[in-house]
């Protein structure tokens, strides 16, 4: 059993380097500290290397330089104890939609592999607890096909945090979905963090969401452009101006890389 | 002739035994392939325990030892291989479904021909199954389905979602691979009964036809069991009372039961009143 104090900060990460393919850099040097009960909001445009990040942070990739921790204790050395503690929830999460399981068995994956031995009230009692949160408990025996997007992406929240994680980790979670729906998730999202206390990253494109969500904010694009507090990210205008720049350029870089690896794929005029 | 009849006949009460043993771990391994769209794996492996039955009889061996050997190798040499190189799941089912082949026959050709032996495990032969065989098969079905019991959940996950799965800390890597060992000894299980040609069907077909009932995974899973096992005595008795090839009624009872599922369905759909689509409300 991991033994984490309350004095630890729940993710510390220094200087922190991810080369993709051992050949292209996709985060350079990120150093940022997340406390207890914060809502970090992640932006930077697509390919800045977000999801990157969060594969650090959750040990699925090993091959990084720097300096990776949770809870105060280093991720690689401890990986399947701190992950008891971690909910995530990730980008477009290739699901099999003809999958058979009902929500409630769904929902229970979640308690898999964090809790080593539970009764089955228990694992009933949790269940029905992050229905209740995130208001599925009239869906329970639907199959995952049967719910309309945002339906799904809560579904998957609350597999995220039944097993009463520390940390939730949102990767993108309400891409594809219409606004009233991301409206509805958002609330969730702050429920969540002031009620359940569970400190959160979000990753978004949606700034707007981010800027009413966060109480900190990360830019990245490859390089931490900002870590601090929201208001002062949101209330500089250099600051936003920077980051949307930063967006257009790395469009242009993608757009670059995509035309050279598939040069069939340019128009012809 | 009555059923009870049939069932006073020694080799008929065998068939029957390792038929409902077989039925159950092909639909209970079935269900996570076809969800994983590796639906011809089966099929691939089957070819695989093709050339280990080869070998065996090649080598004056008990061949279906040597076909067990021969599939579990090549089953995790090919897992091993997509792991490190990252081939594509449908490719990898072309080399070993190939490759396996291949073993076969260039040792048929080696030994001058087909022998009546591979005949029969080319086509199945429940017919010809010794109480020995019953009871092996017996043993390894309840081995498998104790493993699958014990496993359910976490291979369930694994299906739903590998990379959630592996964040939960689920040894996701480890369970694949006991899996691909328990999907090839059921293929080589269940060789004499339906035979290297038509195994799939009896691991996917079941399988198949229960998602379309299914509600939750638990109540699929046994649905599809549910299928299989009647699939196997029906046809068993239809081959009997028919004087046709065990395999072929078995499988063909599959198909028919998969048919009757999609006409049912599609009559209950366009007789039942339609719904207004429930508004999407978050309920606080």
């Amino acid at each position: 059993m991991l033994n984490i104090t309350s004095a630890s900060p729940i993710v510390e990460i220094d200087h922190l380097y991810y080369w993709y393919d051992s050949s292209v850099l996709t985060l350079d040097d990120i150093s940022f500290r997340m406390e207890q009960a914060d809502l970090l909001g992640i932006i930077g445009p697509n390919g800045a290397g977000k999801t990157t990040l969060f594969n650090c942070i959750l040990g699925i990739l090993t091959d990084y330089r720097g300096t990776v921790k949770l809870f105060g204790k280093e991720i690689l050395k401890n990986r399947k104890a701190l992950l008891s503690e971690v909910g995530y929830v990730p980008q477009n999460a290739s699901i099999e939609q003809s999958f058979p399981a009902n929500i409630e068995e769904i929902i229970s994956f979640g308690l898999l592999g964090s809790i080593e031995k539970y009764s089955r009230s228990y694992a009933k009692d949790q269940v029905l607890k992050a229905m209740q949160i995130v208001g599925l408990t009239d869906k329970k025996n639907k199959r995952f096909n049967e719910l309309s997007g945002g339906q799904q992406q809560r579904v998957l929240i609350a597999k995220a945090m039944v097993h009463n994680p520390k940390l939730l980790i949102l990767d993108e979670p309400t891409s594809g979905i219409d606004q009233e729906t991301q409206d509805r998730f958002y609330e969730l999202i702050r429920k969540l963090n002031a009620e359940e206390k569970i400190s959160i990253i979000l990753s978004s494109h949606d700034l707007d969401a981010v800027s009413k969500l966060a109480n900190k904010v990360a830019c990245i694009n490859r390089k931490m452009h900002f870590h601090g507090e929201a208001k002062d990210f949101f209330g500089d205008e250099n600051m936003l101006k920077t980051y949307y720049e930063s967006a257009m350029q790395t469009h242009l870089r993608l757009h670059q890389f995509n035309a050279k690896s598939n040069p069939q794929q340019l128009p012809s005029t | 002739m009555t059923i009870l009849e049939i069932l006073e006949f020694g080799f008929m009460q065998r068939a029957l035994i390792s038929g409902i043993a077989v039925a159950a771990i092909c639909s209970a391994i079935g269900l996570f392939l076809v969800l994983r769209k590796h639906s011809l794996f089966g099929d691939a492996m089957s070819h695989v325990a093709f050339g280990g039955l080869s070998i065996g009889l090649f080598l004056n061996l008990y061949p279906i030892w040597t076909a067990y050997a021969f599939t579990i190798i090549a089953a995790l040499g090919i897992t091993k291989m997509t792991d490190s190189i990252k081939i594509p799941p449908d490719s990898s089912v072309a080399i070993l479904l190939s490759s396996g082949l291949a073993v076969g026959i260039v040792l048929i050709s080696l030994s001058g021909g087909f022998s009546l032996d591979l005949f029969s495990f080319l086509f199945g032969s429940i017919l010809l199954i010794s109480t020995q065989d019953t009871i092996i098969i017996v043993f390894l079905s309840i081995a498998i389905l104790a493993i699958i019991a014990i496993m359910y959940r976490r291979l369930m996950y694994i299906t739903f979602d590998e990379k959630q799965a592996g964040v939960s800390g689920i040894n996701v890597k480890l369970a694949n691979y006991v899996f691909i060992v328990l999907a090839a000894i059921t293929v080589v299980t269940s060789i004499r009964l339906v035979g290297v040609l038509l195994i799939s069907a009896l691991i996917v077909l079941p399988n198949i036809t229960a998602i379309l009932f299914g509600r939750g995974f638990k109540k699929t899973a046994m649905i599809s069991i549910g299928i299989a096992i009647v699939s196997v005595v029906c046809g068993i008795v239809i081959s009997y009372l028919a004087n046709v090839s065990p395999a072929g009624a078995i499988v063909l009872t599959s198909v028919a039961i998969f048919l009757c599922t999609i006409v049912t369905r599609k009559i209950r759909n366009s007789i039942r009143p339609k719904k207004i689509a429930e508004p999407n409300v978050h309920k606080k």
